[in-house]
């Protein structure tokens, strides 16, 4: 039997925090490469100014403390727990939400969260949307994504025909992202999850945002396929940064997978504006 | 890229009428916030004949929510949000005296008919830069609805606040045959509020 290893709320709580104030400030270098990248192609003068501010911002985000984007976000956690992991002294759903508020309150970052009906502000950015997942070993992966809810309005879960196939996964993809428009802040990075129930496929689009920018799905040369074929479609709409018009309207297309009923065909298309803040710790 | 023209609030009808989509525009004055919760309250209170918390005669609103500031900041980062929301109650708005829109993305052909009429004018801000765009605040108080928090109506001053003009007094549309456009119109089933 593997000996079990224990790991206190506290550390939790001081991981998440760190997490999520370091991903409002400091844009990813898989983003800024990506910017970097497109703005060496983009073929319009607005689009490049659009582009060249992003970049500008992240350092100024960076030199002075400040959030990238004024919507800091819902609090997205994916927390991977090794089974031989004991979490001690407290509660650890809760070790993480104080995390997150604690976080949005020392950070002086926006907190943007409601009741669904009373639009009531509760004040604290909690509760945070916990993601767990029980895996082998005795260590806790945190993933902390600030998601914003522009972005995630133009998102969408549909159950497709089984008959539509790829080529009607690859339709929809990229009509999504077209009637998304300027809206969502392009360049935009498009999460897929394709297959599973209809909750597993949002699961699957909101993880495939948390991999670095433009890293390729490695598990299935169907999904890379897939991810290059939909984002040249979608780079050739017109869209542009911010809408403005160009070719960079997506920087990239993350796609996961997973098998699904015989009747079902679920996609989820989850849409990431260009601050994808993503920040993970192991500990 | 022809250089931003500098604009100074409170915008006139005679301001608005000069402006073009595709405009790029140095915006400076005094601005109001205002976003969803806001919106549906001035609304109410407009379509009840109640007082409003704030004179909307030629006032520009921005439909944006800041960060916190620091200790010794102005305001933390400011940046648009997603206007289409705002469009229900627009018209609304500009019938009551708003003359300036500031957001981002495209609306409905109800708000750019009534910017037309009302010679207003609807500015996109970019979306994503916020703490850049925290520089060009130099004033920041809030003046309404504070329960709401982020949402609540501040009063900004800023100066040339980079921005472009999206929706004109001649109908004109930077988004105009633009992917997706006539996604957000009303009737369309991709209508999202």
């Amino acid at each position: 039997m593997s000996a079990i290893r224990e790991i206190p709320c506290d550390k939790i709580t001081d991981t998440v925090a760190d997490l999520f104030i370091g991903a409002s400030t400091d844009l990813g270098e898989d983003v800024l490469s990506a910017v970097r990248e497109a703005a060496r192609s983009e073929g319009t003068a607005l689009g490049r100014y659009a582009l060249e501010k992003i970049m500008e911002n992240a350092k100024v985000a960076q030199d002075e403390g400040l959030p990238l984007c004024q919507d800091t976000g819902l609090a997205v956690v994916f927390v991977e727990v090794g089974q031989d992991v004991h979490v001690t002294g407290g509660d650890f759903s809760e070790a993480v939400q104080e995390g997150v508020r604690r976080a949005y309150r020392d950070g002086f970052l926006r907190k943007s969260v409601c009741d669904p009906i009373t639009r009531a502000n509760t004040g604290d950015n909690t509760p945070a949307v916990i993601h767990t997942e029980i895996v082998p070993g005795d260590a806790m992966r945190i993933i902390a994504m600030p998601k914003g809810g522009g972005s995630e309005n133009m998102s969408s879960s549909v159950m497709l025909l089984p008959s539509a196939g790829q080529e009607g996964i690859r339709r929809h993809i990229v009509e999504a992202v077209r009637k998304a428009g300027p809206n969502p802040c392009p360049p935009t990075i498009i999460g897929v999850g394709i297959g599973g129930s209809i909750e597993k496929s949002a699961l699957l689009a909101k993880k495939a945002l948390a991999r670095p920018v433009g890293e390729p799905n490695r598990s299935d040369p169907r999904l890379s396929q897939l991810e290059r074929e939909t984002l040249e479609e979608i780079n050739a709409l017109g869209i542009g940064p911010q809408g403005y018009g160009g070719r960079t309207t997506a920087l990239a297309v993350h796609v996961e997978m997973m098998p699904c009923h015989i009747a079902s065909l679920p996609v989820t298309v989850n849409i990431q504006c260009h601050v994808a803040r993503h920040k993970e710790a192991v500990i | 890229m022809k250089d931003p023209q500098r604009i100074h609030t409170p915008l006139t009808g005679e301001i608005c009428e000069h402006l073009r989509a595709g405009d790029r525009i140095l915006l400076s004055g005094s601005v109001i916030t205002g976003r969803d919760t806001a919106h549906r309250r001035l609304a109410q209170a407009i379509s009840e004949g109640k007082p409003l918390p704030v004179d909307l005669d030629g006032e520009t609103i921005f439909y944006a929510a800041p960060t916190p500031p620091r200790p010794g900041r102005v305001i933390g980062s400011i940046g648009p949000t997603t206007s289409c929301r705002m469009d229900e109650f627009a018209p609304v708005l500009m019938k009551a005296g708003i003359r300036g829109m500031i957001g981002k993305g495209e609306r409905s052909a109800a708000v750019r008919e009534a910017i037309a009429r009302h010679k207003a004018v609807y500015f996109g801000a970019m979306g994503g830069i916020a703490a850049l765009m925290s520089a060009c605040v130099k004033k920041a108080e809030v003046i309404a609805y504070e329960d709401l928090g982020p949402e609540a109506i501040m009063r900004l001053e800023i100066e040339d606040f980079p921005l472009i003009v999206i929706n004109d007094t001649e109908g004109g549309d930077l988004y105009e045959g633009a992917p997706g456009r006539r996604s957000m119109d009303p009737g369309s089933a991709d209508h999202r509020k």
